[in-house]
């Protein structure tokens, strides 16, 4: 019978499954940061197991941790112990740790990929929402709690439900200064925030499959951002291409067999989604959110809508929202003012987001009164972008390049919005509070952030860009 | 994990849609190790001030609102996958959360913990808002055995989903890895086939 890619690679994992249970799924990779593993570990002491497949787990120091003088010992506290706990944990466990001061260190879900240690056809889970992210190689991945990390670590299985399967095809060709961010962002604004709740999604057609690694990315990275716990894209020559030679990818005879079978996986053609839905490339314009959930996005040359437009239980909730913001509704977000701009987080934080951006700003210098962060997403990123020069760019136009982790898209380190401040934010959520007490999120693309930096304000890059030309 | 059989309230209603868990839990409270003490931050942008003065128009600092149900909007608990959002509800006091969908995360964390997630129509909800409005001290029944929610004061009722074996779990207090424990024999085997 014809099946689904999340169909195939769920089947392939089932380690028992009965009438009136969840499913035991297997899982191959198991992730772990300094924030949600604490209580899984406890958890295990006072059972007194170990964790089952030390192997298959790895884990990073990125929530906690500050992005000036990461050499230093942390300054805060709690955040301090919290990262000191993860180290001694997995010392007492013996789980890799890739912490501060080591070359592999970084964001979760950027330095699995870029280890090839995400890999087509596994699950993979991480005590994370945007574990969804590695679904861009063809992956089951997906976010859990922490009770689930601890039964991840004694069993390296979990029990599950079978998700139901969404396709949304993209097609066509994006237009000139269109990301993959300015795409996922459309969807969700699209299908609302809780859209894809129960679904897992398979991403397809002509403008997804012509991306890049690290643009698939951004697209998974955020399916949970309209409630799909993953977010998955096919396989292709643009995958093994990525992969190969990577630090874990597999080696000669190995990387010939693991492709083979990396070729496999696709949903058959007359496969059967519980939903599909399809968008033109050609109708997505750089967005902007203007709310406080990702789903309140638009096109950056539209009108906030108006509150009289929204279904009358949901007004109450919307006004809440643009009222936090300081935003009215009917009215245009360009040319607004704006205060910070944060370029990073597990959505956009990659080489390719770093040198586009550089490419966009050099020869140009930030506004004044506004402050740029450039938190790049690993360590290895960091370094490349030093060897490629980009930190002279940045430097030379005003913005400052840190060191890596999660940073201001959750400000659990000291890089946080001040209260009442508006920051374009390359992050993932414009949840109240999110980058700090009553800060107010503007989530945008690399580019379109990079333009705000540049003019101080919301910007259309197409603007900027047509100059070049 | 903490049983759930049945449970017989006032209700603290939050009608506020797409409550997302930094809301329940902001970030910088997940620095703790342990599980408990999130209660008192539950909320805590929404309920205290800038000198975490309560602020006296948000529903967990009025006094004539008391229970162990919380009532809340559409899409509740979306946004990040941390358990501390359900160990801070929990802490708080509360037993049970009602809405008329739940983010998945959020909803198995609360599972895995013995707060019961209730699923109810969207006029259900509405009705919950009217009635706890009318009288802060209306009831409402939960009986997860015959999984009903009823509103005591009128009588009306619902039935709510809720996954079989999870239902077990809850009214027995059994959790998810003595299950698979139970099994582990099955899991090497299935890694030998790999």
């Amino acid at each position: 019978m014809s099946k689904t890619l999340v169909e195939k690679i769920w089947n392939a994992h089932v380690v028992k499954s009965e009438a009136g249970f969840p499913d035991i799924l297997y899982i191959d990779t198991h992730f772990i940061h300094e924030v949600t593993s604490p209580q899984a570990f406890d958890g295990l002491r006072k059972r007194g197991l170990p964790v089952f497949r030390p192997k298959q787990t790895i884990a990073t120091a990125d929530h906690n941790v500050p992005t000036l003088n990461q050499h230093l010992p942390i300054k805060e506290e709690l955040s301090r112990y919290q990262v000191d706990m993860l180290t001694k944990n997995c010392a007492e466990f013996g789980v890799e740790l890739y912490g501060l001061g080591h070359p592999f260190q970084g964001i979760v879900h950027v330095i699995g990929p870029e280890l090839g240690i995400t890999q087509p056809g596994a699950t993979i889970v991480c005590g994370d929402s945007h574990t969804s992210t590695h679904g861009a190689f063809g992956s089951i991945a997906f976010g859990i709690g922490t009770s689930q990390v601890e039964q991840v670590m004694a069993t390296q299985c979990l029990l599950q439900q079978k998700p139901k399967t969404m396709k949304i095809e993209v097609n066509g060709e994006t237009g000139i200064g269109v990301s993959a961010k300015d795409i996922i962002l459309y969807i969700i604004s699209q299908i609302s925030a809780a859209g894809g709740t129960g679904y897992f999604i398979e991403y397809a057609g002509s403008a997804i499959t012509s991306l890049s690694m690290e643009a698939r990315m951004t697209i998974c990275n955020m399916s949970i951002e309209m409630g799909a716990r993953g977010g998955l894209i096919a396989p292709d020559e643009t995958t093994f291409e990525y992969l190969k030679g990577k630090e874990f990818s597999p080696k000669g005879e190995e990387w010939d067999k693991a492709v083979a079978k990396w070729k496999t996986l696709y949903s058959d053609a007359d496969a059967h989604f519980d939903k599909v839905l399809t968008f033109n490339a050609a109708d997505i314009e750089p967005m902007i959110t203007y709310g406080t959930n990702p789903g309140m996005g638009m096109g950056i040359t539209q009108n906030v809508p108006a509150t009289n437009k929204q279904a009358v239980p949901e007004q109450l909730s919307y006004q809440k929202a643009l009222n936090y913001m300081g935003i009215a509704d009917n009215s245009p977000l360009l040319g607004k003012p704006i205060d910070y701009v944060f370029i990073g987080s597990c959505t956009n934080s990659r080489m390719e987001d770093l040198r586009e951006v550089a490419n966009f700003v050099e020869g140009k210098h930030k506004a004044d009164g506004v402050t740029v962060w450039i938190v790049p997403g690993s360590k290895q990123i960091e370094q490349q972008a030093i060897a490629e020069g980009l930190d002279k760019i940045f430097e030379a136009a005003g913005f400052q390049l840190r060191e890596p982790g999660c940073s201001a898209c959750l400000g659990m380190n000291e890089d946080k919005i001040p209260a009442g401040k508006y920051c374009v934010s390359t992050s993932n959520r414009n949840f109240e509070g999110r980058q700090g007490q009553n800060a107010r999120t503007l989530l945008a693309s690399p580019l379109t952030a990079a333009a705000a930096a540049v003019t101080g304000r919301v910007t259309d890059v197409r603007e900027l860009l047509a100059e070049h030309v | 994990m903490k049983k759930f059989e049945k449970l017989t309230s006032a209700i603290v209603p939050l009608n506020i849609e797409n409550i997302d868990t930094d809301q329940i839990i902001p970030a910088r409270f997940l620095k703790a190790t342990t599980r408990e003490g999130f209660g008192e931050n539950l909320f805590c942008d929404w309920r205290y001030d800038e000198n975490r003065n309560p602020k006296p128009d948000f529903v967990l600092n009025d006094k004539t609102y008391a229970g162990k149900i919380l009532v809340a909007g559409k899409n509740f608990g979306c946004g990040s996958s941390r358990e501390h959002a359900a160990w801070a509800i929990q802490d708080a006091g509360f037993d049970a959360v009602v809405s008329s969908f739940f983010a998945d995360i959020f909803k198995g964390n609360a599972l895995n913990n013995g707060l019961l997630p209730v699923q109810v129509s969207d006029d259900f909800l509405h009705q919950l808002f009217i009635e706890v409005a009318k009288n802060h001290e209306n009831e409402v029944e939960i009986d997860l055995e015959k999984q009903t929610i009823t509103i005591l004061s009128t009588g009306q009722q619902e039935t709510f989903e809720i996954n079989p074996y999870k239902k077990s779990c809850l009214i027995n207090g059994y959790d998810d890895i003595d299950f698979i424990l139970n099994q582990k024999q099955l899991v090497e085997e299935f890694e030998q086939t790999k």
